[in-house]
């Protein structure tokens, strides 16, 4: 038990590293750029109706204040970590003057869902038909999915996502294409609000499991027919062991630990992909307000959308590097 | 080399389509030298025309001519993918190599960052650098952040194969007869690794392109340069499949999976090339 | 009872490939006659590469492509069950199974799941031939370990957590937990260090008496052989070229080949430098044509490179197949020491 609780310990620092190397470099990326936020979020506002001068001057000031342009690099970056560590980044300018972690968190659960959802039924789906394709190398119906992978597989998520948007949206009309729920449905703990959430979430689901579910199937497929060459394979097929038992543990159970590693490195991948499914289907989540930030201007929110998704990713891969041992008995012991 | 293309295409089925595909679309790319009409210009022939023999892939509602100007869009593209993949795989060799060889903290650090780059979402960031750099993001600074977003989990992969080959024989051989350890690496280590760059390069390829339509669609690129993804910006800009332009899209959509498909192709079967194990595998067949 | 445990007739196994087109066969067992008889270890010998592990895979009725039987039988004749192995279907071959015929592989180290307890394990490998469960399966698998020297602990550990020597010895245990009347060893000691080796060895007799088993068993090491052996048969580039009585072996080979063997086995007191012997060992993709040994022979003659000799029968229960059998003695080398130490 103290190799795990080393095991944990070790994680979790690595972790906090990674996010706060991630987040400065977010920070650095923005503020190392020679547009000038204030001037940038002034020039928006303003340009869409008539500000008096005074008026400008002062949303200037005002604004100069709130991300402390004025002051050396270094003091911006203390102050923004010191911000961000009270989950207070100002307030957002697309929706003025609701706090920018505010319209983060609200957006967070909706990702976090499409992404917890998604990525648990392509990891498991793909895996345990790439790991039967492997086993089973004649099977018809395994080997024709194994092709309809190959070309899926490469396809990035936005085409896809795009394709579905075509067939349902204007081939096939029977799916919401927009949104995360029905307009004329109240938000709250009722099954009619339910029943829209999962109706609005098919097709982003859809296309996230459509490319996800290749990775996993090929690289399954793969590793399986390397661990039936293994010895303790080999050798349980002579002893007769029964067939059921071979596959679950010893074939399917020994191709799943760098599997398990692999769901840990395409973490930030998958969550890329999520953002554009998003954007693609309007889906109210992290993804969409990104592109809403940067289409606004909004300097802080688009800090703040970085910021939390980075963390959420890396914690999402701690969550899973914790699971490793658990598979993986030969890891407690060093 | 030649041998070995040559049993590739004739006894590995999956490379031999890979290289079909993509050779299509690089032939198709290649005609844009021989284009009688200028990619940029705008209003040169009948808008919205459907595919007809003039007009092979139809011309859209700019007034430019499909066929050229996806030419062009393909030539822009698969550029792009090539120079993201030739400058990552740089990073990724060089951080591989030095990482494996050397060990101790060199190792670590570098592994550090690596892992940093293996957990940051890709997208975010690179729409962050639009959001600073807005039009200064042309085809070269974006090709440039996109390659150091895009080395980590190749140079993982490299790592672990000069990690294997630190303790081989002729390593150890090359090393008590006074080579310099750049001289190792290059010398004796990277032919080893060079199968692995290429079947990785693909895979890049298919990442730093994919990646470039979905940033373009969004509008987050620079949208005059015709690229396969600012073709399907202004195509959605016109409203396209609304109006009934579906060649605008459908084209320059059924082109790009082709091109992905035969990268793919190529990629996994030179892995399954490379991997002994399935060298193996194939014996028994 | 007078009928052989096992019958091997003109045995001929080859490895097909197909790599890219290209075809490559490599003739790792070409017509092996021979038999084992009921409660006695034969011992298997040759160098590395000989075909020691193919022919006995094919025993084992453990073949897998590339490995294809050619032509030949290979008949068991368990209590009222009788199997040719080169004809039986899978549910007969199932039905003999660790049951009957128990195998254990070339480097065991790495036949057990590595993420499977030891007692999972056995579960898995005896519930079904034993026809026991729970409780029951546990305490004859207790006992059968005590045997072996593993206490009831080892069965909740993972097999990285045990010693190579615990390792190989579960390994037995798995083999020889259902009492099998045939088991099969392929270089069972070969990792292991001399100490070890000479336990696992002793337990392997020990075993093999109280159950009244049949053991096949290889190495290369010819002392293990004069240790354990009843018999031994020495294969060379995928023939068996000599057979017979262990201490005749030894004592009296009749074959150039064995004789080698013998000879270049270390001796107490012995300061004189082996002679190696020279050449390499064959091609088996291109074994050479007549007697295989004859390009190292050193009795060779023309005739030796036209027809192969076949296995004839020299003393009561020792053949070998060599043209000039009657001309081996006077290379062999006392090895009585040998014997002694042994
Ligand atoms: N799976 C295989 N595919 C192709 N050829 C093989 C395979 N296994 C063994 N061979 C070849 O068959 C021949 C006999 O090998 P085998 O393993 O039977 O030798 P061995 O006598 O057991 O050697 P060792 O003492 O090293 O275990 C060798 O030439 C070997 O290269
Ligand atoms: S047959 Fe000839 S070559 Fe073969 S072992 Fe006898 S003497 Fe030597
Ligand atoms: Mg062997």
């Amino acid at each position: 038990m103290t190799g795990y609780l080393s095991f944990v310990l070790k994680r979790v620092v690595q972790l906090i590293g990674v996010i706060a190397a991630g987040v400065s470099a977010s920070f650095f990326i923005t503020h190392l750029s020679p547009i000038n936020p204030v001037d940038q979020a002034v020039d928006r506002i303003t340009a869409r109706s008539g500000f008096r001068p005074d008026a400008i001057a002062e949303l200037r000031a005002a604004l100069t204040e709130l991300y402390g342009t004025d002051e050396p690099l270094l003091v911006q970056f203390a102050s923004f970590w010191g911000r961000l560590l009270q989950g207070d980044l100002g307030p957002s300018l697309i929706a003025f003057p609701t706090p920018a972690m505010d319209l983060v968190m609200r957006a967070l659960p909706w990702t976090a869902c499409l992404l917890v959802v998604t990525v648990l039924i392509t990891w498991v789906v793909g895996n345990l038909l790439g790991g039967l394709a492997g086993y089973y190398q004649n099977n018809r119906f395994l080997k024709a999915f194994g092709i309809v992978t190959m070309g899926l597989q490469p396809v990035p998520y936005y085409i896809v996502a795009f394709i579905l948007l075509i067939i349902f949206g204007f081939l096939w009309p029977v799916l919401p294409i927009s949104g995360g729920f029905a307009m004329n449905v109240r938000m709250g703990w009722s099954w009619e609000f339910a029943f829209s959430v999962l109706q609005h979430a098919i097709l982003p689901a859809t296309s996230l499991v459509l490319v996800g579910i290749g990775t996993w199937f090929l690289g399954m497929r793969a590793l399986v027919s390397n661990v039936v060459t293994e010895d303790y394979v080999t050798y349980a097929e002579l002893a007769g062991v029964r067939p059921g038992r071979i596959v679950r543990s010893y074939v399917l159970r020994n191709a799943m630990i760098p599997q398990l590693t692999g769901l840990a490195m395409s973490l930030g991948g998958i969550f890329s992909g999520t953002v554009i499914t998003e954007e693609v289907f309007n889906y109210p989540g992290l993804g969409s307000l990104l592109i809403d930030a940067v289409n606004g201007g909004d300097y802080g929110l688009v800090l703040a959308v970085s910021s939390v998704s980075i963390a959420a990713v890396g914690v999402a891969i701690l969550v899973v590097d914790l699971l490793y041992p658990v598979l993986d008995p030969r890891v407690k012991a060093e | 080399m030649f041998a070995v293309l040559r049993d590739l295409i004739r006894y590995n089925i999956e490379f031999a389509v890979g290289l079909v595909l993509v050779g299509i679309i690089v032939l198709y790319a290649c005609l844009s030298f021989f284009s009688p009409v200028d990619p940029t210009q705008i209003y040169l022939s009948i808008p919205d025309q459907p595919p007809s023999a003039q007009y092979w892939f139809g011309t859209n509602s700019r007034g430019q001519d499909m066929f050229w100007n996806l030419s062009f869009a393909f030539r822009n593209t698969l550029i792009f993918g090539l120079i993201v993949a030739a400058i990552s795989r740089v990073i990724s060799i060089t951080v591989g190599l030095l990482s494996g060889y050397l060990g101790g903290w060199v190792d670590r650090v570098l592994m550090f960052i690596n892992d940093i780059f293996v957990a940051v979402p890709s997208f975010p960031v690179l729409v962050l650098f639009y959001f600073v750099l807005r039009s200064g993001l042309n085809t070269y600074s974006l090709a440039a952040v996109m390659a150091v977003l895009g080395w980590a989990y190749d140079a993982r992969l490299i790592r672990s194969v000069t990690l294997s080959l630190k303790h081989r024989e002729f390593t150890l051989h090359a090393r008590y007869s006074g080579m310099s350890t750049p001289k190792i690496l290059l010398q004796e280590h990277l032919p080893y690794v060079m199968p692995i760059i290429f079947a990785t390069a693909m895979a890049n390829m298919i990442w730093s392109i994919g990646m470039e339509v979905t940033l373009a669609v969004l509008g987050f690129t620079n949208i005059n340069i015709p690229t396969v993804g600012t073709t399907l910006y202004w195509a959605n800009n016109h409203s396209a499949m609304v109006v009934g332009t579906w060649w605008w899209l459908v084209i320059p959509v059924v082109l790009i999976v082709i091109t992905f498909i035969g990268l793919f192709l190529l990629a996994v079967s030179l892995n399954e090339y490379i991997d002994p194990r399935s060298r193996l595998r194939r014996m028994g067949a | 009872m007078s009928e052989d445990l096992l019958t091997v007739q003109g045995l001929q196994a080859y490895y097909q490939m197909n790599y890219f087109g290209v075809r490559r066969e490599v003739r790792a067992v070409e017509d092996i006659t021979m038999s084992v008889r009921r409660n006695e270890v034969y011992g298997i010998a040759g160098e590395s590469s000989s075909g020691k592990t193919s022919f006995i895979k094919v025993l084992a009725a453990a073949i897998r492509p590339p490995l294809r039987i050619i032509e030949g039988s290979v008949r068991y004749n368990f209590d009222g069950l009788s199997v040719d192995v080169a004809q039986a279907g899978k549910a007969q071959i199932e039905a003999i199974r660790w049951r009957h015929l128990s195998y254990i592989m070339q480097g065991s180290m790495s036949v057990l799941n590595p993420v499977r307890r030891i007692g999972r394990i056995f579960e898995d490998y005896a519930s079904r031939p034993l026809e026991l469960t729970g409780e029951a399966l546990r305490e004859r698998v207790v006992a059968h370990l005590g045997r072996l020297k593993l206490g009831p602990e080892v069965l909740s550990a993972y097999p990285h957590e045990l010693s190579g020597g615990m390792r190989q010895r579960v390994t037995i245990g798995l083999a020889t937990v259902c009492h099998p009347q045939f088991i099969i060893a392929d270089e069972p000691t070969t990792a292991l260090d001399v100490v070890v080796q000479k336990e696992v060895l002793g337990l392997i007799r020990e075993i093999q008496q109280e159950m009244g088993s049949s053991v096949v068993f290889v190495t290369h090491d010819m002392s293990v052989h004069a240790n354990i052996a009843d018999r031994v048969g020495i294969i060379y580039a995928g023939r068996l070229v000599e057979e017979g009585p262990t201490r005749q072996m030894f004592f009296a080979p009749k074959h150039p080949y064995t004789a080698h063997l013998v000879a270049s086995l270390p001796r107490i007191g012995d300061t004189m430098q082996r002679p190696a012997l020279e050449g390499r060992p064959p091609n088996l993709a291109e074994p050479p044509s007549g007697c295989r040994f004859n390009p190292r022979c050193p009795l060779a003659v023309d005739k030796c490179r036209q027809e192969a000799p076949p296995l004839e029968t020299v003393a009561p229960d020792h053949r070998t197949a060599c043209w000039r059998w009657r001309d081996v003695a006077p290379l062999v080398q006392p090895a009585v020491k040998l014997w002694e130490r042994a």
